[in-house]
């Protein structure tokens, strides 16, 4: 078994397949389809027992970073010019690196307007694992 | 084995322990090894004193840790065994303890877990499951919580006021993870209430009582958040609501009025309408204005200027909200409802999309989101 992160971007990765419009310009039937198929989507990792983790971030925030002895940090955002923004993730515990790509190919297929996949872009990351108890 | 009555007896032991002469920290551990053991043990035939035998098991548990701990500090303590004392004592114990999980040296996320754990008799893992952290985390923040009271002498008077926001805190984290905090939040303000006469204590569990009878109908199947408007109030627990309002009727009566009574009263006037539109609106301000004067909260405003875009139209409602800062808490999802009810349609489903990218929760999100999709996908002349 090994650990992967499946992560969901708000914005960012590779040119978006298709181009659909922003959540709120779907219908709210369109809206509910898409959020009880993320809904299933981890329930039925649960099942299989390949669920870790699930967890969304709100695209509030900032980026802070230290700024020397004695001054409060700096911080940059909110993140209005950030081409890459994390939307989630799952992170998955599988048999196989082919079985995780399997998933994000089944998460990517969520539906988007019409019902049709939106087919975007999920990050598949492997987590490093512990170092083996019978070196090879 | 029934566990919810041997978690009851939980806080009455620890205080037996301690007036034995243990330590808080330790008599809180040794009660929580105890509880351990009854529920490995106890899955044929748990014992018919339930209360003895857990003052017995936590004694030697105390006992065990604190020889074990003697040999290395060579500490002394007073080991015998003292008379059991009677039960007025152990309600006295259980609203000390209270106070102490509640002292304001705490953190509210310890005093949180503290609670539960010294007064709830829940494991460290249950807590750790329903705030979703890791078990050990949770240890550490218990471990650090009661090294930080460990000062504290356990019969000195407390705050009632940090105990209830205490208790607010559990019940409001009620609806997520797999321990039902709001069930449990219930029952502590059920036992507080039953030991120490007080209108805020009554008119939290007023509120807590009034707002539990909606929570099965305040999500889908699906889990979709239902707006109060929608939800169905043919499945309200009726039960519920009437004790909610028959213990805010006698805080009231008490003529001391606050914050939580006042939210009490607004929850029933909600409860008292079979439909939206009976909804008395006129008297929801009012408690508004209660709520407004005695915290000055910004976010009661907020409420409040909603409820008067009910009473007075939507525009009053939008004037209110005015003057509020627009970075508050939902404060765009009101405006957008506001705009919506005033026909400003364009408006309103901006504001929803704007409300969305600043929603606290999951849940609360899609909800927004499928709002302002409503009104981009309606015909617009």
């Amino acid at each position: 078994m090994a650990k992967y992160l499946l992560l969901k971007h708000y914005r960012g990765g590779p040119a978006p397949a298709v181009d659909w419009a922003p959540m709120d310009q779907w219908t709210p039937d369109e809206v509910d389809a898409h959020t009880r198929f993320m809904h299933d989507f981890g329930a039925r990792l649960e099942e299989t027992g390949e669920l870790v983790d699930a967890q969304a971030l709100s695209p509030d925030g900032a980026f802070v970073r230290y700024d020397g002895e004695g001054r409060p940090p700096v911080t940059d955002g909110p993140f209005v010019e950030t081409k890459d923004l994390v939307a989630g993730w799952y992170v998955i515990d599988v048999d196989s690196w082919d079985r995780a790509v399997e998933l994000a190919g089944e998460l990517s297929a969520a539906p988007g307007p019409g019902g049709r996949p939106i087919h975007e872009w999920l990050e598949v990351r492997p987590f490093y694992g512990v170092p083996a108890a019978v070196p090879e | 084995m029934n566990r919810e009555l041997l978690r009851e007896l939980v806080p009455a032991v620890i205080g037996v322990l301690v007036r034995r002469g243990a330590d808080f920290a330790s008599a809180e551990d040794a009660v929580q090894d105890a509880l351990v053991e009854a529920v490995r043990g106890w899955s044929e035939s748990p014992p018919q004193d339930l209360r003895g035998w857990l003052i017995t098991v936590a004694w030697r548990k105390f006992l065990d840790a604190a020889r074990a701990d003697t040999s290395r500090r060579r500490r002394e303590i007073r080991v015998e065994g003292e008379p059991v004392p009677d039960r007025a004592e152990a309600v006295d114990d259980t609203l000390q303890l209270y106070f102490l999980c509640a002292h304001p040296a705490l953190t509210p996320a310890s005093s949180v877990a503290l609670t539960l754990r010294a007064v709830g008799g829940l494991t460290t893992r249950q807590i750790a499951r329903a705030y979703l952290v890791p078990e050990a985390t949770m240890s550490q923040r218990i471990s650090r919580a009661k090294r930080t009271v460990s000062g504290v002498r356990l019969n000195q008077p407390g705050d009632v006021a940090t105990v209830v926001r205490v208790l607010y805190l559990v019940f409001n984290e009620g609806y997520s993870g797999n321990v039902d905090l709001a069930a449990e939040a219930i029952r502590l303000t059920r036992q507080l209430a039953a030991q120490i006469n007080h209108e805020e204590v009554a008119g939290l569990l007023a509120l807590m009582l009034l707002h539990h009878a909606r929570r099965p109908v305040r999500t889908s199947p699906d889990g979709r958040l239902v707006p109060l408007a929608e939800e169905d109030r043919s499945r309200w627990n009726r039960h519920l609501i009437a004790e909610g309002v028959e213990v805010l009727q006698n805080a009231l009566a008490r003529d001391r009025l606050g914050e939580f009574q006042a939210q009490a009263a607004i929850a029933a006037l909600h409860a008292d309408a079979r439909t939206v539109a009976e909804t008395d609106w006129v008297q929801i301000v009012e408690w508004y204005d209660e709520l407004v004067r005695l915290t000055n909260s910004p976010v009661a405003r907020l409420n409040r200027a909603v409820a008067l875009g009910e009473a007075d139209g939507p525009r009053a409602g939008l004037a209110a909200l005015a003057g509020l800062d627009p970075a508050l808490p939902r404060h765009a999802a009101a405006a957008a409802y506001l705009h919506e009810r005033a026909g400003d349609p364009v408006a309103a489903a901006r504001l929803y999309a704007e409300a969305a990218c600043s929603a606290s929760s999951l849940p609360e999100r899609d909800h927004l989101t499928r709002q302002a999709a409503r009104l981009n996908s309606q015909p617009r002349s």
